[in-house]
């Protein structure tokens, strides 16, 4: 046989618990399970336009659970989760740019994350300005 | 400055595969200066203490792209990265990450050779051009636009550093596809064609998950995670639009 | 080579994420923490005809569905990635289990909203 021949057994390790063996991947696991945050609260509101749909009655109670404290409570978390996600997603953003010129230098990676992120604050207000008036 | 009095124990992930089932950790001592970087460690014990231990290197000077392994866990060019920065621990050394171990130290990089090879990493003119036509002109905006990608020094640290290439190695991976852009971007090139159907099959670009840490470790700044992600958004924009505007609109 | 079909459950990601990303927080602190607690907006505003007459005006509607949509597309396509991830390639499996019950979401999404006139 060649060179390549019997002597050659190349080793080939486990990619058992990746994730595990490095903060980078560890971040990275974190903020992919924002998703299940994500989930939720796309099933939260699901239920309720369900409930809605049901009539004043089911709506009614499903607003019993809405105000329990306990469900506040997940709320909080579940608010959490979703900041976690915003950071982490106009974190990575710049990668997923192609490079954008503005007076002939290539915008920084760190101007587009702030840009993200007061885009997010800025749309945050327009929503929550239309809720309250929407309320009144 | 050298006091050549302090030592430094380097563990090395072995394997010898005529005599190991796996490989095993072997701690060397090493005596060390504040200029020594991981490679020159390396060769003091292959020198000094252990003649059989296998490892890559060439230029000494980051730029060959041989010497990648994983330093403490992290992928990095070991005539790059300073024994100082780790005294007084243990530094521990083993093959680069998600690639099969030769022997050692030493990876088997077929498969990225293969890889290589299959974008295409030249200039494909659009009509054959002869010598008499004198040089191909490109002005500097025009280089400006594959410049980062271009430096790529094909050291894998970006491989070792993808989770997806190690969980699927059909994956084309960070350091090709950078590489594929950089001949895309370039106007002396009329190859795309010829590439994208890579970056649109299955073993192409939607095999990221956008970690991020290829372009982290990259020595070269050469940020391959941003040519997968602009190819994502190209093979999709194609996907979608590929009824509707007629083949060889663009460009 | 086989051109891979991930543009479409790509585009819903990203859809997804960034709308997420943007306005998420705020839709689940207005929602679930300001108006049920009554804290900072009236909890009137849960009132039955309020969310009613929400919910019947096409905006309200549309507002609703892409929401609930996009949320679910987003958030199944990260969890099919992680399950491969963390060691289960189960494939075909997962990606139906996955991907389905974001359809399934969504069908139930525009079948509740259209219920409600
Ligand atoms: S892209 Fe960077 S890390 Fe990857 S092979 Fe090229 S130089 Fe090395
Ligand atoms: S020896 Fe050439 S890059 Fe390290």
């Amino acid at each position: 046989m060649s060179a390549r021949g019997p002597a050659r057994r190349p080793f080939v390790r486990s990619m058992e618990g990746w994730w595990r063996k490095n903060p980078y991947f560890i971040e990275y696991m974190v903020h992919e399970g924002t998703a299940l945050f994500v989930a939720a609260y796309a099933l939260i509101l699901l239920i309720s336009i369900t409930c809605l749909a049901r009539g004043e009655a089911a709506w009614n109670q499903w607003l019993a659970v809405l105000t329990n404290p306990l469900c506040i409570f997940v709320h909080v978390l579940l608010l959490v989760g979703f900041l976690y996600h915003t950071w982490t997603w106009f974190n990575i953003m710049p990668r997923t740019l192609p490079p954008i010129i503005m007076n002939g230098a290539r915008v920084t990676a760190a101007t587009i994350t702030r840009t993200g992120l007061a885009a997010a604050l800025i749309a945050s207000l327009i929503i929550f300005i239309i809720a309250a008036s929407l309320a009144s | 400055m050298n006091t050549g009095n302090k030592v430094i124990t380097i563990e090395v992930l072995r394997y010898r595969p005529e005599q190991d089932t796996a490989p095993v950790a072997q701690e060397y001592i090493v005596p060390f200066t504040d200029d020594m970087s991981v490679l020159q460690g390396l060769q003091y014990i292959k020198d000094e203490l252990d003649g059989t231990l296998s490892f890559r290197w060439s230029c000494r000077m980051a730029i060959c792209g041989s010497c990648g392994m994983m330093i403490d866990s992290v992928p990095k060019l070991a005539c790059q990265t300073f024994l100082r920065d780790f005294y007084p621990n243990t530094v521990r050394v083993e093959a680069l990450a998600h690639f099969p171990i030769e022997r050692d130290l030493v990876i088997v990089m077929d498969d990225f050779m293969e890889k290589l090879d299959s974008i295409k990493p030249y200039i494909i003119p659009e009509k054959p051009r002869a010598l008499s036509e004198g040089e191909y002109l490109q002005t500097p905006a025009e280089r400006d636009l594959y410049e980062q990608f271009s430096s790529c020094i094909n050291c894998l640290l970006c491989y070792a550093a993808c989770p997806q290439y190690g969980l699927n190695s059909n994956f084309i991976g960070p350091g090709a596809m950078a590489l594929l852009h950089r001949y895309n971007l370039d106007n002396r090139d009329s190859g795309k064609e010829q590439r994208m159907p890579l970056v649109h099959a299955e073993e192409g670009v939607f095999n990221c998950t956008a970690v991020g840490y290829c372009s982290e470790v990259c020595p070269k700044k050469v940020d391959p995670a941003n040519a997968v992600n602009i190819n994502k958004t190209e093979s999709a924009s194609d996907y979608f639009l590929r009824f509707v505007t007629p083949k060889g609109a663009c460009k | 080579m086989k051109r891979s079909n991930a543009p479409i459950f790509w585009a819903l990601f990203g859809a997804g994420g960034m709308l997420s990303a943007l306005i998420g927080a705020v839709l689940v602190f207005i929602t679930g923490i300001a108006a049920p607690s009554g804290t900072f907006l009236p909890r009137e505003m849960l009132s039955y005809s309020n969310v009613l007459a929400f919910s019947q005006h096409w905006a309200g509607k549309g507002f609703l569905f892409i929401i609930i949509a996009l949320f679910l597309w987003h958030s199944v396509h990260r969890i099919f990635h992680t399950l491969h991830d963390i060691g289960i390639h189960a494939g075909t499996g997962a990606k139906l289990i996955c991907y389905g019950s974001a359809l399934t979401g969504t069908l139930a999404a525009a079948y509740a909203l259209l219920r409600i006139g």
